[in-house]
């Protein structure tokens, strides 16, 4: 028996590409002339917008390997993550000692943790989201002027592999591939600053009409469901309440920042866990990410450079970066596991190279890196015995002033949601308490904020 | 919970016999479209020439499947973004001058202005196929205001049409499956899907995609209210090619074949397991299935021994065997010397439960665990000390040593004793699911266990597999969770013990099981929701008082 094998359109194909990528071009400086006199201010008045991001690599860095405590608040940065000294002084902090609190509920491995730091709460198992991540708290707050409220980005390939919750059934999915991101950001919908002669497009306004129409949908179906499901679909109206101020954006005409400029469309490549690729796709990505930053089309990311429990592996190698974590042995001399520390150095480095592209984006008298508060986070604190006690983490930017830089934070103990509360305090979010059980905390961490 | 559940099932087998047992019913919910049901929906009404490009935000999937995950989403704010833009491009590929002749039955009297008539005429029936049931005076004048509105301010009726499209795709009532209900007159919480509402469970379950236009009719008629009308419409859903589709996204669904899009094997180790591989693991999954389900219309239970699939010409490289016609997909039946007997032994579930580099036995035993006896693996525990594996020449044990150092460890034993006994008898396929006789050097021991039957090999788990029963009750689970969008749970058990009793009596076979499933009461109960039930208390306390009070 025979059928005919029908070629039909590979669903992969639209996720993965074939040929090789290009790099694509970083910011010109942002002219003075669009700027008050200390580099502060547009010369509009309005303040240069402060971005926030989160980063994410799975396993963190072998305890001991990543940050060396010297005398007061000064460390040094070290083995795993030493790529990232020369941005320590003005712009990182490394938080060590904040712990997670279970309250007696089971440690899900490679996800309580990140959870916990990223909601305020413990989850009760995998797949469970007990509030909203402080990425869209904030985005709520800072992101309703842009024309995106966020953008969510994964190195690996996978759009699952992305931390941007509002709940466990309202997940903000990773954009993956360089092309899509870039067409999504800098494609025909894309208003160029530097187009002198700036009309409204005609279908942006009968899009909106669509969208106010379908608002008249909702008491229909409010009727037909139960109170779940109408959460449900109020989170669905609030998100065509997003796009309609999204398009509201590019009715105007876009705001003279001289350092925004499309980058240079890149091919279509391919995405997967192997790490030369993930390195590639995530330099890439965060060229047009900075870029979208410049050009004010989102205040706030999310950019995963490799998911918890991490798959990245080396091509030709039968064990991923999270099987050796568990299976390594520790070098006889050294002491510590050799390969797992290798994939652990590999990420900072992408962090770094991602941190040199944002600081090639002049704004004013500084960068990009001086406007921006990126909360950089892991899954555990000892990949090896998926320990959450003490998970290390990092802000990376000036936040525009408003933080304090180059300070080695030792939680002492203290629950680790104290980060997540000064980040959105930071950030304008007006929130007094956050967090549940254990982890809810009034307090934020004084010597951080400025 | 899904293990215990089956045990008790199981238990209460015996007392069947009886009239179907009568279930309450759940509140009305809404499911999102999966990625396959907004496509297929697409290509049903406009055909497959009308491109979907762009990607979907994945739903994700709970409790085991994507079609509960769905029960539970709703649509964020990146995820409306691609529809909206999804939308404009359908609709614009709709109208354009290539296509329009083929779906608007009617020429505007001038192609420069709107034409309201002409906008009715596409958008009605349409509206109908994609909110699954007629539109309302309201949603239609809307629709096409919408359109007159554009047409006019574009100049172009075509252009001015396809915002009235749009809108419908962008709407809640297209990207849910809403479960509209009508309130009994009787008792509280009364209440019953409406006709349509039933078309659309029955479409998706069966079909996948959305009622066609006699489904919709029947919906309309009251046909659906009756027995013979709604069993009439399941026959001719049973007897149409859509059902092979509706199938097949079943089991993509049960078996997790999803993560095939994100399948990575390191080219290095495997040559052989190129994307076009990748593809076709999958594809050769789903047809023999297919085949054996619905062309054979043979024992459920017999996929596990089965010699019998489809070999394509990349995929005989994984398999080591010549294909003569590379570009079609060959029946083939697998010699005992190759190795195969049943799905589990095929490269596409032995490749999808493996390391990119490597196989691995706990994968394994874990998927045939938790995807084909709805047994679920606790979690592995937070507090392990990895430091006992930290063998210096692990890399270089075979994967029973391995497993054997984790088995020393008690907190791992436990849940390496369930997965481990199936997985290993599966060793002798590697990561990429090629067959292999040795391991790191070394003779592969395919020895195992499966619930207190050692075997000696991968026929003997196929063996094993086929006889366990809780196979083919984790079937009638799933089949029950994903056509309701939801765990049936612990208030369906006597439902699902008199569906598996009908299912042994069939021998087995799937399609009877669709049909038992499609056509009882149950599949289609709901109850009010709880402020509707509430108010309905009220106003009958009130009434009561007030007789009370007249009399």
């Amino acid at each position: 028996m025979t059928l005919l094998k029908t070629k039909r359109a590979s669903r992969r194909g639209f996720l993965r590409g074939t040929l090789a990528g290009t790099a694509v071009g970083v910011g010109l400086p942002f002219l003075d002339m669009f700027l008050n006199g200390n580099g502060t201010a547009l010369a509009s008045g309005a303040p240069l917008p402060v971005r926030f991001g989160t980063w994410f690599c799975g396993l963190g860095h072998t305890p001991g390997r990543g940050m060396r405590a010297l005398e007061g608040n000064d460390y040094e940065f070290i083995e795993e993550c030493l790529s990232l000294e020369p941005y320590k002084k003005d712009y990182i902090n490394y938080f060590s000692g904040f712990n997670t609190p279970l309250d007696g509920s089971i440690s899900a491995v490679h996800y309580t943790g990140w959870v916990a730091g990223k909601t305020g709460s413990v989850p009760q198992g995998f797949g469970m989201i007990p509030a909203p991540t402080l990425d869209t708290i904030i985005a709520d707050k800072i992101g309703t002027k842009s024309r995106f409220k966020s953008l969510e980005i994964s190195s690996t390939g996978n759009p699952k592999d992305s931390y941007s919750y509002r709940n466990a059934g309202n997940h903000n999915a990773g954009e993956v591939s360089p092309l899509n991101f870039y067409l999504r950001l800098f494609g025909p919908e894309f208003r160029d600053p530097a187009d002198k002669d700036f009309t409204p497009d005609p279908r942006v306004l009968l899009r909106q009409s669509v969208l106010s129409a379908v608002e008249g949908d909702r008491s229909r179906l409010v009727r037909a469901v139960g109170s779940e499901d109408r959460a449900r679909l109020d989170q669905y109206f609030t998100s065509v309440r997003e796009l309609e101020q999204q398009l509201e954006v590019s009715l105007s005409a876009p705001p003279a920042l001289e350092a925004c400029h499309k980058p240079k469309r890149p091919e279509e490549v391919p995405v997967g866990y192997d790490v030369e690729t993930v390195n590639a796709n995530h330099d890439t990505l965060s060229e047009i990410l900075a870029l979208a930053l410049a050009c004010d089309q989102t205040r706030v990311f999310n950019m995963m450079y490799t998911q918890a429990a991490s798959e990245a592996r080396v091509k030709g190698t039968t064990f991923t970066h999270h099987i050796l974590s568990h299976e390594e042995p520790p070098d006889d001399h050294l002491g510590y596991q050799i390969q797992t520390a290798w994939f652990n150095e590999r990420g900072y480095e992408a962090l770094s190279r991602m941190l040199g592209t944002f600081s090639n984006i002049r704004e004013g008298d500084g960068t990009l890196l001086d406007n921006v508060l990126i909360f950089a986070q892991t899954d555990t604190s000892d990949a090896k015995t998926h320990s959450v006690i003490g998970i290390p983490s990092m802000t990376i930017g000036k936040a525009g002033g408003r933080v304090n830089t180059g300070l080695h934070i030792n939680g002492n103990a203290a629950p680790q949601s104290r980060i997540g509360l000064s980040l959105m305090q930071v950030m304008d979010v007006p929130i007094a308490e956050w967090g549940t059980r254990s982890l809810r905390t009034s307090t934020p961490i004084s010597e951080f904020l400025a | 919970m899904k293990g215990m559940f089956a045990a008790a099932v199981l238990f209460t087998l015996s007392a069947c016999g009886e009239p179907e047992p009568k279930l309450e019913g759940v509140e009305p919910s809404l499911r999102r479209l999966t990625e396959q049901q907004y496509r297929n929906v697409i290509a049903d009404l406009f055909g497959d020439h009308i491109i979907v490009a762009g990607r979907f935000d994945p739903i994700l999937r709970q409790d085991g499947l994507i079609a509960i995950g769905a029960g539970n989403a709703t649509i964020s704010a990146s995820s409306f973004d691609k529809y909206e833009k999804l939308a404009h491009s359908i609709a614009g590929q709709v109208v354009n001058d290539r296509n329009r002749a083929l779906f608007i039955p009617c020429e505007p009297a001038q192609v420069h202005e709107p034409d309201d008539t002409c906008a009715r005429t596409f958008l009605e029936p349409v509206g109908r196929l994609l909110f699954r049931r007629p539109l309302d005076q309201s949603e239609l004048s809307l629709s096409v205001g919408l359109a007159n509105t554009a047409s006019q301010q574009l100049g172009d009726f075509y252009d001015g049409l396809a915002f009235g499209l749009t809108s419908l795709m962008v709407s809640p009532n297209f990207l849910f499956v809403v479960d509209e209900f009508e309130k009994g007159k009787g008792e509280e919480g009364e209440a019953k899907l409406t006709g349509y509402a039933k078309a659309s469970r029955l479409s998706f379950f069966l079909w996948n995609t959305t009622p066609d236009t006699e489904l919709l009719d029947a919906a309309r008629s009251g046909a659906l209210s009756n027995s013979n009308g709604l069993e009439a419409q399941i026959e001719r859903m049973m007897q149409s090619p859509r059902l092979r589709q509706g199938v097949q996204a079943f089991f993509a669904d049960m078996l997790h074949l999803d993560e095939f899009d994100h399948l990575e094997k390191d080219n290095l180790i495997y040559p052989a397991f190129d994307p076009q591989v990748i593809d076709d693991a999958r594809d050769q999954l789903l047809l023999t299935i297919e085949h054996h389900l619905l062309d054979e219309d043979t024992d459920y239970r017999d996929l596990f021994t089965t010699r019998d699939t489809f070999m394509s010409g990349s995929l005989g490289r994984v398999y080591r065997t010549p294909i003569s016609e590379p570009d079609l997909w060959t029946a083939y039946e697998f010699s005992e010397g190759e190795g195969r007997a049943g799905i589990q032994s095929l490269a596409g579930f032995i490749a999808l439960h493996s390391h990119p580099g490597r196989s691995s036995p706990t994968i394994r035993g874990k998927a045939v665990r938790e995807l084909l006896l709805c047994q679920k693996i606790p979690d592995p525990p937070g507090d392990v000390d990895f430091s006992v594996f930290n063998e210096p020449s692990s890399q270089q044990m075979t994967a029973r040593e391995r497993l054997d150092v984790h088995n020393s460890v008690p907190s791992c034993a436990g849940c390496h004793r369930l997965t481990d006994g199936i997985g290993l008898s599966l060793e002798n396929y590697d990561g990429a699911g090629q067959f292999r006789t040795r391991d790191v050097g070394f003779d592969i021991d395919a020895s195992g266990n499966l619930d207190g039957i050692d075997y000696e090999n991968q026929f003997g788990l196929a063996d094993a597999l086929s006889q366990n029963p809780g196979i083919p009750v984790c079937l009638v689970q799933n089949t029950l969770a994903y056509g309701l969008a939801r765990d049936p749970g612990r208030d369906a058990r006597d439902w699902i013990s008199f569906l598996m009793q009908k299912f042994e009596e069939s021998g087995y076979r799937f399609k009877p099981l669709l049909r038992s499933v499609a056509a009882s009461e149950n599949f289609f109960a709901v109850i009010a929701p709880q402020e509707e039930r509430a108010a309905k208390t009220q106003v009958g306390t009130l009434l009561n008082s007030t007789k009370g009070s007249g009399s």
